[in-house]
């Protein structure tokens, strides 16, 4: 959690990305208990106001819930944590292809690239 | 809480500051950048009440800034020209005694945070923990308004990491607001809300930085950068 953020993008964009990918790997359980936003702020040097930002932010899509007096935690909801699986995968997917195409690779290269990668990738840890 | 309109401030002949209006407001971390001799020291020591401007006016809560503003800001001086023979101890309680503000137990809380030995002499403290102590005695006082100079200026950077944490950790950004000048951008850019850039006496630009990354797709040095050049040119 203490890589460095990109100057150009929006901190509290790439904050919560980074908790959504911790709440998809696990690290983060349903139910968890997020950091204090002063506490989270200083785990990743980040400005508390901004912190607060991405709490709000979770919280609009639903995936923490902000209990009075208690700290915000991560939603034992499994269709809204399944859905943004789902819409997570969907966006990482749209990207790659979009930056295949841009290079010119049509669907049936893409495909058949992807197969024989993840083939091979499968004998590897085989 | 924090008003300027149309300042200038000269010093002798010299011109420091031209027609600045500037509108801060509290709960938050303003970053002033610039070079050397651009202006940044003389404005935090208009709205401290160290000078007075030439022309316009300086408001903190909107009462015109004079020498009584002292009850109301906490300015980190970029000298550190403490007592020698105190200790770190014996430092925050002078600085106790001198300010009404000043919350001792959150003094203790920053020192230990900061490690620093209460015992140890002024004169034989490290430049850098000179820097930290500086930061407990700035940060223990309870007062709408903390200005600091170059507080990271010359600093190692674990030094300066340990700075900017303190400052996420014990800013009240409820009450207070913190501003900051300095050439160190790269540390300090996540936890500022809003910059400020001076040249020659001028303000030359003014963002909230989130909304600069969001709407320019830019850092605040690629935002300098393309400020600083679009004014020569």
């Amino acid at each position: 959690m203490t890589d460095t953020f990109h100057s150009s993008t929006p901190i509290y964009s790439q904050l919560t990305e980074r908790i959504n990918k911790q709440i998809l790997r696990g690290e983060l359980k349903p139910g968890d208990k997020l950091p204090s936003v002063r506490e989270m702020g200083l785990k990743v040097n980040v400005n508390p106001n901004t912190v607060q930002r991405t709490y709000r932010e979770l919280e609009g899509m639903m995936i923490v819930e902000s209990r009075r007096g208690q700290g915000t935690f991560v939603t034992e909801n499994q269709s809204i944590l399944q859905e943004m699986r789902e819409r997570l995968k969907q966006e990482e997917i749209s990207q790659f292809v979009a930056s295949m195409h841009e290079m010119g690779y049509d669907n049936e290269e893409i495909e058949t690239g992807l197969q024989s990668y993840l083939t091979k990738d499968k004998e590897d840890t085989e | 809480m924090i008003e300027l309109e149309n300042v200038n401030k000269r010093f002798m002949k010299k011109s420091a500051l031209q027609d600045v209006s500037l509108e801060l407001t509290k709960g938050k971390i303003i970053g002033l950048v610039g070079e050397n001799g651009s202006g940044k020291s003389t404005t935090l020591k208009l709205i401290a009440g160290l000078v007075h401007p030439s022309k316009g006016s300086v408001k903190v809560n909107g009462n015109p800034v004079d020498r009584r503003i002292a009850s109301q800001v906490s300015y980190l001086s970029e000298l550190d020209d403490y007592y020698g023979f105190y200790n770190v101890g014996q430092t925050i309680d002078f600085f106790a005694e001198q300010f009404a503000d000043f919350n001792k137990e959150k003094a203790e809380e920053i020192r230990a945070f900061m490690k620093l030995d209460p015992d140890a002499k002024l004169k034989q403290l490290s430049k850098g923990n000179r820097g930290r102590l500086k930061i407990v005695l700035t940060l223990a006082r309870e007062v709408p308004v903390i200005l600091m100079d170059e507080p990271l200026s010359g600093l190692d950077p674990m030094v300066r990491d340990s700075i900017v944490k303190g400052l996420i950790s014990f800013i009240d950004l409820e009450h207070q607001i913190v501003l900051i000048t300095t050439h160190e951008i790269k540390e300090i850019e996540t936890i500022l809300d809003e910059v400020i850039a001076i040249r020659d006496g001028r303000i030359i630009g003014h963002h909230n930085v989130e909304q600069l990354r969001i709407e320019e797709n830019q850092g605040i040095v690629e935002w300098m950068t393309s400020i600083y050049d679009r004014e020569i040119h």
